[in-house]
């Protein structure tokens, strides 16, 4: 690779040719402002707050966009440049809606950040903030446009990372904002509530609902008796809330919290994960012996799932009927729990702890009911999880390690690896192996579908049973095997699908910053917890085999197929072009 | 004696320009003939000799354009004539278009053939639809002389050129934003690298030239390039079409020889201002451009002269604002314009142009703060260093340059602006 040579503020670097000035200063440790750049997404150069000096160059140069060349100085510290970027972000302010102690990104705002940084004080700005209405009336997001810097890391991960083009622009100059087509309410459009724009917005503009009020309320109210379940993503990120090394483990710490927030019963869906896969597992093995629609789809990722129903709703029957683990825990937390401890289904109160905004929508489907109420009654993201446990004052980082409560608390090994991208395909195939041969696994380790890879394939070899199966994650690889699939040409007879990059430990809903290399961290947490488990197969969970003898029955039998299974329907997103322009 | 010359107009009224047959019968398609029997390296000198700087505003060498475009590997290249002539007061590609529609297709047939293309689009601006049968029947006509189309004139070059009208932003005369908003996007300027010449229109090798320089091209190429050099100074060769409008007696598109000094123009050509009253000031280039005041009429029209005193070619626009108009009225119009047609993207013209509008109503209604024109200026600076494209980095010129100019309507005074 052919080296440059370059001086930063006098400071010499030598970089691979094809790196930009802000990446050759971090070299250097210099960190050069910015904000419409993210590590994860093409180069936008709209901010232009990154504005640097470079010799011989009568204007300013934006050093997002600019790659380095033989003999290059660069000054990012000189008067003019520094009243540049200053002046830059006097201007975004001016257009920004200042209630930063009421955002919810307040102290993890990278504009709060860069304002304290150049030691904003006062501006000779008038503030004009050119807004569009608040759309708030999803279960999942908060648009406020008021807040928008205009910077598109929303747009980028909405078209490109995940090709959904909900989100996009719309008008000129002062006009112009970042907004679905024809200004529409986000549930009128596409959006698949992936939370992917929440997780890149510097800003507030962006943000996951917060239905923290709601469970502070359950909890206080005596009637209740508030149960809790946390998604196997969430004990790899939530340490990132209180500052720990990103990809900690913080399982135990996180169960001791929720005890101390005052849940009456704290709740593993790792549970649920292990049952997902004797459901999952069984439907494929009766679809693939008894010529089912294949290949077989997951459907863990409600992201995916309305991707699904919107965009490809003519490949419906591809989808498995299985319920989220969330729903399949929400449906036994309003039956099976209610039943052995005599607890009236409807003062059950189920809140889930979820890496994902989009199962706030999914818990909010009007099929997701059992016994007559709604199974899971409130879904709070990670970074709300964060904000209760800082708001009561716990200090996190010093907590014992808590155990989770039975009769959901086990989960093995299987069950943990769901938050990874191919976590589910590999416990399936762990299961799937053994069941279809009664023999034991040589090697649980199904490395082929692990990884931060777009699509992975493996063929497994079931006994003679030659079983084709791929893993995407993140839509836009999901669409390419939808495209596969709609021309016939799909070689797999199980699919797993992701919404989100990198699976759930990517999610919409997990702490900010989430980088790809932070994922990276995170996926090795997650096997680290496997490995470190003594059981690793869904169908030895005992506490799920207990499920099935004291009450389903068995895998796809009548009362799996009442409570865990669930049917999808066409979002029937047809525009309705007349309509939205009036 | 007339001032003004005839080289690329030089066909401006002698046939039909509606028939291929009336063009062929004064030499029409000589230009093409003429370059067919050269190499592109032939051609490239002749356009390096005639020292034509590109027409549109950025008065880039064409020579080196095309050089560039030439030696960028592909063999499927792209030439785009940008005909979206967007910059208020200027109207001489209408001229040409209107009037010798032949002579552009000629300029893009031998751009093509010198870089190696194989297909021109004309993004025609959408103000100018009424000239979009006019263009339509020219290439048609040309493709049934077989002057377009495969293998022109058994030259083994094929050549096909499209139609494209704009929308009518302003913005979308810039060359990347053109090339957005034919691919059908919205007309917003795309980020470099890639450049147009590597990766332009539908990610092919791209030139991309203005109405006028294709024209000068096909002109130098019929006529010889001496004919052409042996106008204007030693510095700024050849001749240049303007648009002279604005308060003169007789506005209109006049193709002059570069060294005519400003004054000539305004007052012998454009024969001086009406009813009595007095030059105020004068913009060039369009509202992009700077202006300047009656101290400077006596600046000769060429590249250099113009720099000399800041002002530049830009577009080839010369707008004259006589006593009736305050200055700070006509800066306000520009700031008008330019609110309307920034396109949003980045934050130094979306935000900067909408802060700096503020201020200049305040100076039109007389309640400026005494913070207003250092705020201003250096928000215009900001402007000028740090936009996405050049709408942003030229939105300022026409109110930087009042300010120097005319620093008491702004409430400096004289002293204290030396």
């Amino acid at each position: 690779m052919k080296m440059i040579n370059i001086k930063i503020d006098n400071i010499d670097v030598t970089v691979p040719e094809g790196t930009t000035i802000l990446e050759a200063a971090k070299k250097v440790n210099v960190n050069i402002p910015h904000l419409c750049y993210h590590p994860d997404q093409a180069i936008k150069a709209n901010c232009r707050i990154c504005v640097v000096d470079v010799a011989g160059s009568k204007k300013l140069t934006p050093s997002c966009s600019s790659y380095v060349f033989e003999g290059m100085e660069v000054q990012t510290n000189t008067k003019k440049v520094r009243d540049m970027q200053k002046g830059i972000l006097e201007l975004i302010l001016a257009n920004h809606d200042q209630d930063c102690l009421k955002c919810l990104r307040n102290g993890n705002c990278e504009l709060q950040s860069l304002c304290q940084r150049f030691n904003i004080s006062k501006t000779n700005l008038e503030d004009t903030v050119d807004a569009l209405p608040l759309d708030n009336t999803n279960p999942s997001l908060v648009r406020d446009s008021a807040k928008c810097i205009k910077c598109n890391r929303c747009v980028e991960a909405c078209q490109k990372g995940q090709e959904v083009y909900a989100l996009t622009h719309s008008h000129r100059s002062v006009h112009y904002n970042i907004t679905p087509a024809y200004e529409a309410p986000l549930e009128q459009t596409f959006c698949v509530f992936c939370g992917q724009c929440s997780a890149v917005c510097p800003v507030g503009a962006i943000v996951e609902k917060d239905d923290t009020a709601k469970v502070w309320d359950a909890i206080h109210d005596p009637k209740k008796h508030v149960v809790v379940q946390v998604a196997p993503a969430v004990r790899v990120a939530l340490g990132d809330v209180f500052n720990l090394p990103k990809g900690s483990i913080v399982t135990g710490k996180m169960v001791s919290a929720l005890r101390r927030l005052g849940f009456d019963k704290i709740f593993d869906t790792n549970f649920t994960a292990d049952l997902t896969i004797l459901e999952e597992g069984n439907e494929l093995i009766k679809r693939v012996t008894q010529g089912g629609t294949l290949p077989m789809i997951t459907s863990c990722s409600p992201g995916w799932i309305n991707f699904v129903e919107g965009r490809y709703d003519h490949l419906l029957d591809h989808l498995s009927t299985c319920k989220s683990p969330q729903q399949m825990f929400g449906a036994l937390s309003k039956s099976y729990y209610s039943d052995i401890t005599g607890i009236d289904p409807a003062d059950i109160y189920t809140v889930s702890i979820m890496p994902c905004t989009a199962k706030k929508f999914e818990a909010q489907r009007p099929e997701m009911k059992t016994n007559g109420v709604q199974e899971v009654d409130v879904v709070l993201t990670t970074r709300e999880l964060g904000r209760m446990i800082q708001s009561a004052g716990i200090d996190f980082i010093d907590l014992e390690e808590g155990q989770f409560d039975n009769p959901f608390g086990i989960g093995t090994g299987a069950g943990a690896i769901f938050g990874a991208t191919g976590g589910v395909m590999e416990a399936a195939l762990r299961t799937a192996y053994e069941v279809i041969t009664g023999k034991a696994l040589p090697d649980l380790n199904f490395t082929e579908v692990r990884g931060l890879e777009g699509i992975k394939e493996s063929t497994i070899d079931i006994d003679g049973l030659e079983l084709k199966v791929a893993v995407a994650h993140g839509l836009g690889n999901a669409k390419k095997l939808l495209k596969q699939i709609e021309k016939g040409e799909s070689p797999y007879a199980f699919i797993e699908v992701m919404a989100c990059p990198g699976g759930c430990i990517g999610g919409g809903g997990q702490p900010i910053k989430s980088t790809m290399d932070v994922k990276a961290q995170r996926i090795d947490a997650i096997y680290q917890i496997d490995e470190n488990l003594p059981l690793r197969k869904s169908h030895t969970n005992p506490e799920v085999i207990e499920l099935y003898e004291k009450f389903l029955g068995e895998p796809l039998g009548h009362k799996s197929h009442e409570l865990l299974h669930t049917h999808y329907k066409s979002r029937g997103m047809k525009y309705n072009f007349k309509e939205l322009m009036e | 004696m007339s001032k003004t010359v005839s080289f690329i107009t030089e066909n401006f009224g002698k046939y039909d320009p509606n028939s291929i047959d009336s063009y062929l019968s004064i030499g029409g398609f000589t230009a093409v003939k003429n370059a067919l029997a050269m190499s592109s390296k032939e051609i490239i000198e002749i356009a390096t000799k005639s020292a034509v700087k590109g027409r549109g505003g950025a008065a880039y060498d064409t020579g080196r354009k095309w050089s560039q475009a030439a030696s960028v590997p592909g063999d499927n290249k792209v030439v785009i004539c940008n005909a979206d002539e967007g910059e208020p007061c200027t109207f001489k590609d209408r001229n040409i278009i209107e009037k010798d529609p032949f002579r552009l297709l000629e300029g893009m047939i031998i751009a093509g053939y010198t870089v190696g293309a194989q297909n021109g689009y004309i993004y025609l601006r959408e103000e100018y639809r009424h000239l979009r049968s006019l263009l339509r029947n020219a290439i048609q006509q040309t493709m049934d002389k077989g002057y377009l189309g495969d293998n022109i004139m058994d030259s083994g070059f094929s050549f096909h050129i499209h139609l494209y009208s704009g929308a009518g932003a302003y913005v979308c005369g810039e060359g990347s934003t053109l090339i957005e908003s034919i691919e059908g996007k919205s007309g917003r300027p795309r980020i470099k690298p890639p450049f147009i010449k590597e990766a332009g229109l539908f990610l092919l090798p791209t030139l991309v030239n203005n109405v006028e320089t294709l024209a000068i091209a096909a002109a130098v190429l019929q006529n010889g390039v001496d004919d052409y050099i042996k106008y204007g100074t030693p510095d700024s060769p050849g001749t240049k079409i303007i648009s002279l409008a604005g308060n003169v007696n007789k506005p209109g598109a006049y193709e002059i020889p570069f060294g005519l000094t400003l004054r000539e123009i305004i007052y012998d050509i454009g024969g001086g201002i009406p009813d009595g009253h007095k030059l105020l000031l004068f913009q060039l280039g369009g509202a992009s451009g700077k202006i300047g005041s009656a101290n400077i009429l006596d600046t000769p029209y060429t590249y250099q002269g113009l720099a000399k005193e800041g002002l530049v070619v830009g577009s080839g626009g010369v707008l004259v604002v006589d006593d009736r108009t305050r200055v700070i009225d006509f800066v306000k119009s520009i700031q008008d314009f330019f609110i309307h047609e920034s396109c949003g993207k980045c934050t130094p013209c979306r935000e900067g142009n909408r802060q700096i509008a503020k201020i200049i109503d305040r100076f039109v209604e007389g309640n400026q703060k005494p913070d207003d024109l250092h705020t201003a200026e250096r928000f215009a600076n900001i402007m000028q260093n740090c936009s996405f494209c050049g709408l942003g980095e030229t939105a300022q010129s026409a109110f930087l340059t009042a300010i120097k100019h005319f620093p008491e309507e702004f409430g400096i005074q004289q002293e204290v602006a030396k």
